[in-house]
């Protein structure tokens, strides 16, 4: 199991367990879990409504691809602990990680 | 004043696809769309991924695909308004519609459909308190006209290409550049990022880096910025043009003021014919939203042949429609 924890908009953080060797990215599971996240563009990296931030792990994540950084470089309220969920698949990088949701 | 059968807001894939399947029932489209081409996501995105799940093709390259549409929908001489946002809609008495857009143009029709796909892409906006009072005062968010900032006080915000290449631009025609970004790096475009650092040694622009504008002030115009940065110092700038360059997202725009049922930014539809809450008023493609939606091309397709059906009733209100196959009847001309 792939364990990890994700904080919404109001502060409360509840864990999430996803089966190993699903084929599925963090912005796909969090809509599955019903966070209130748009992902408008369906995982393109255009529309930054998976913004989140990464609070615990992520050293240990794939570094951020040119798709991923150009966006992000072009947000006004991005920092560096930003990601987009849409870009991040889980795997073992990511097992522990704490995320916290951005996007409004 | 344009007229015709039906107006299809998007000539994306799906929107180019209604105007053959309108076109096997003698029904006329024009289709408007925000961007200046046809092809919507595929062109303006995405024009050389290839696609592995249109029926027929292994493989398409999204542009190839869009060509092919556009030849296959050439014997119905749709009709197109590029460019243009649609602003508008307004019933008439009859139950037609008009249709008008940013540009003032007009269309009228029987049927409007909506195959917007993701929406409009709008500027996207920092929250700065009390911003939106200086649009079109000091502020904007695009740089239509460069030839208006010459010999002018310009701030530009943001990381990305465009804040970059804008910088890299007014620093020959502007009085002043600043260029003001949240972090101390620059992740895309490492040309146009090396330009600016050596025009900020140069000192022909005023590069300041881990900050954020904070404030805005002016009277009835913009006059003066506060810079807050990472060590939480404010600095007053007075400037005369403020231009936020964060990039564009996608945004339903106008048509979220059109009456319909909305979730989460997508339209809800009748899936027996992709009809709306508005009558006349159908949605079709990525825009839609419908138990088990996927969003996909293919499905977009089906949606436009199903959705024709049901608009044939409008279009032809005394005729009965008979369901014909291409192989057996050809393609009717028009």
């Amino acid at each position: 199991m792939i364990h990890l924890t994700i904080e919404d908009q109001t502060g409360d953080r509840q864990p999430i367990e996803i089966p190993e060797g699903i084929s599925l990215s963090l912005m796909e599971v969090l809509k599955a879990s019903e966070y209130p996240i748009l992902a408008t563009c369906g995982g393109m990296a255009l529309c930054a409504t998976c913004h989140v931030a990464v609070l615990e792990g992520a050293d240990a994540l794939p570094p951020i691809n040119d798709a991923e950084g150009d966006l992000l470089d072009t947000l006004p309220d991005a920092d560096a602990d930003s990601r987009l969920a849409c870009q991040l698949r889980i795997d073992e990088t990511i097992n522990g990680a704490v995320f916290r949701l951005r996007s409004n | 004043m344009i007229t015709t059968d039906i107006g299809i807001i998007g000539a994306g894939p799906v929107g180019l696809f209604a105007v053959f399947e309108a076109g096997l029932l003698k029904m006329r489209c024009h289709l408007i769309d925000a961007l200046p081409q046809v092809g919507g996501q595929l062109s303006e995105i995405y024009p050389q991924k290839p696609i592995y799940d249109i029926p027929g093709f292994p493989a398409v390259n999204a542009q190839e695909l869009v060509d092919n549409l556009m030849e296959q929908i050439a014997p119905f001489h749709p009709t197109f308004t590029l460019g243009e946002r649609v602003e508008n809609l307004e019933r008439q008495a009859d139950g037609s519609f008009y249709i008008t857009t940013n540009e003032q143009t007009v269309v009228h029709c029987q049927v409007v459909v909506i195959a917007g796909g993701l929406g409009c892409f709008e500027p996207r906006k920092p929250e700065i308190e009390g911003l939106e009072a200086f649009e079109g005062k000091g502020v904007a968010y695009m740089i239509k006209n460069p030839e208006l900032l010459r010999d002018r006080r310009v701030v530009l915000a943001g990381g990305g290409d465009s804040a970059l290449d804008w910088t890299v631009f007014l620093a020959n025609i502007a009085k002043e550049v600043t260029l003001i970004h949240r972090s101390d790096s620059f992740r895309g475009a490492p040309d146009s990022a090396e330009k600016v650092f050596e025009l900020a040694n140069e000192g022909r622009i005023n590069l300041i880096l881990q900050s954020n504008i904070s404030r805005v002030s002016g009277n009835g115009h913009l006059q003066e910025i506060a810079i807050t940065a990472k060590d939480k110092t404010v600095t007053n700038l007075a400037t005369d043009h403020l231009i936020p360059l964060f990039g564009l997202t996608p945004k339903l725009g106008p048509i979220a003021d059109w009456g319909l049922q909305i979730d989460k930014s997508a339209i809800e539809v009748d899936t027996t014919d992709y009809s709306t809450n508005v009558e006349r008023l159908y949605a079709i493609g990525d825009i839609n939203t419908y138990p088990g939606k996927l969003k996909l091309i293919l499905c977009g397709f089906h949606e436009a042949a199903l959705m024709c059906q049901s608009a044939f009733k409008y279009v032809y209100p005394s005729q009965k429609l008979s369901f014909k196959y291409t192989t057996v009847n050809g393609i009717p001309v028009f």
